[in-house]
């Protein structure tokens, strides 16, 4: 009894820090698309220089932990005499680590569409970036779908780190609750476990949803074609 | 047909790929309503004839002229003179998230700015002129292989084209849907368009074509109508070209 109550008392602050941990996952997620999908783009379609840049970015970003990269970005740039808040800091880590990731999902995804689907749109007389606004870019985020509720799931967990940079986000809530009343750590971090899954689960199913709504018809694999029939 | 000025004129085409020369300066003039096939061995610059044409692979060295514009001046807009030459693909290539009237009707809303009441209008004629307008709401992964490249040739013809570019319809095809595929073409040449084929159904040069061009190892060998191609080839080379290509795809299947 005593443990719940425990539970239900922490809850309030536990949601405030779960807003923060879901305006982070956000924040990283978005920055990351954005110069994921224009770096995935610059890879396939740009010029040698502009590809070897982008596969530089790529593998940096790639191979350097995230907690270092939080350090490096807030620490660092602080001793650089650059002044990032620490929320900041983090969105730049985190969100171009995303996108790095990310550059890669959607760079397959437009190889695997393939040239073809660009040079029929083109020899239409479309102009190449409405060729990639009307005819490349619907099909690759349907393809990414997949691969990015993965980026999402890891995205999601990985705003636990920013407790590093002293961000109160949901992790850091849990231990400021711990800290105040003595607390059973056990059962707050039980809870604070229960929401992360409740939130990637949650989200999953909707990126699910998503990928539902708007497969494209003909490519129903053969199980969903026999479930239709059964219907 | 000779008093008709050209519609397209191609001056001394040269491509490379790396030290590799496909074209090596191919020149010859399409007037107004005439079919021309392209015929030749594989691997020898056919296809790329065909996108330098329409410069998705512009050449080299050389003029492409259509309709007195010429299209390799580098201040040319290219997305306006593409709009008059039709392109229809050895892998149909229907955007793959779009239904067939979509298909159609994209090139019409996005590149022409047709209203989409007027654009689903037009696109659905073209449907019914390759005998799809039953299909339109059906996506590429749904249809047959011919019924894609109906399709894709609706694409193309409803821009309005000067011009229809064949390249290689229907070599991906099945053999007993290609004639479907051959159908629309031969009504459309019969009806005057002016179209340049690369295929290897004889039957289609035969038949339908004003005049064939042999193309081997990037040069003309020979050109000149059906009847003195396959009656009385100028050229060795040409006469045991056409004495393979009718042991693999049969004689003349029209």
């Amino acid at each position: 009894m005593e443990d719940l109550i425990l539970i239900w008392n922490s809850l309030p602050a536990l949601l405030k820090g779960m807003l923060v941990t879901l305006e982070l996952t956000l924040a990283f997620l978005g920055l990351g698309f954005l110069v994921g999908i224009v770096f995935a783009f610059g890879q396939v379609y740009g010029n040698k220089f502009t590809q070897t840049v982008i596969a530089i970015y790529e593998k940096v970003f790639r191979a350097i932990p995230a907690l270092v990269l939080l350090f490096l970005f807030y620490f660092g740039s602080a001793s650089l005499g650059i002044k990032l808040s620490a929320f900041i800091s983090a969105c730049l880590a985190m969100g171009l680590r995303s996108s790095a990731y990310q550059s890669q999902i959607f760079r397959g995804a437009i190889q695997s569409v393939g040239k073809e689907q660009m040079m029929a749109s083109r020899s239409l007389g479309m102009s190449q970036f409405k060729s990639i606004v009307y005819v490349i870019l619907p099909q690759i985020l349907r393809l990414s779908i997949p691969s990015w509720t993965n980026e999402f799931a890891i995205v999601l967990k990985d705003t636990s780190l920013v407790y590093a940079l002293g961000i109160t986000e949901m992790l850091r809530q849990g231990r400021y609750i711990i800290a105040r009343t003595y607390g059973n750590s056990l059962l707050i971090y039980i809870t604070v476990a229960v929401i992360y899954f409740i939130l990637v689960f949650t989200g999953s199913k909707f990126f699910s949803f998503l990928e539902k709504k708007f497969k494209i018809p003909g490519y129903e694999t053969k199980e969903e074609k026999e479930g239709v029939r059964a219907v | 047909m000779l008093s008709n000025p050209p519609i397209l004129l191609l001056k001394d085409i040269r491509k490379s790929y790396g030290t590799e020369e496909v074209l090596k300066g191919v020149s010859f003039e399409l007037s107004k309503g005439e079919t021309k096939v392209l015929i030749g061995p594989s691997g020898t610059g056919k296809s790329t004839l065909l996108r330098c044409i329409n410069q998705l692979t512009p050449p080299d060295e050389g003029e492409v002229w259509l309709n007195g514009t010429e299209l390799t001046d580098k201040k040319v807009d290219i997305n306006k003179a593409r709009q008059q030459m039709g392109m229809v693909f050895q892998h149909f290539n229907l955007f793959a998230h779009l239904d067939a009237l979509n298909n159609v009707k994209l090139g019409l809303t996005k590149v022409k700015q047709m209203s989409e009441k007027k654009a689903r209008s037009k696109a659905m004629e073209e449907l019914e002129r390759v005998g799809l307008a039953n299909q339109a709401s059906s996506y590429p992964a749904q249809l047959s292989g011919g019924q894609q490249q109906r399709v894709g040739i609706a694409r193309a013809l409803a821009m309005d084209p000067k011009l229809m570019l064949f390249d290689e319809p229907t070599s991906a095809l099945d053999p007993e849907l290609i004639g479907e595929v051959l159908e629309v073409m031969i009504d459309l040449a019969e009806a005057g368009m002016t179209m340049l084929v690369v295929t290897h159904e004889m039957g289609f040069a035969r038949s339908v074509c004003d005049e064939i061009v042999f193309l081997e190892n990037g040069k003309i060998v020979e050109q000149g109508s059906p009847r003195q191609f396959f009656e009385n080839p100028e050229h060795k080379r040409t006469r045991e070209f056409l004495d393979k290509i009718s042991e693999l795809y049969g004689g003349s299947k029209r």
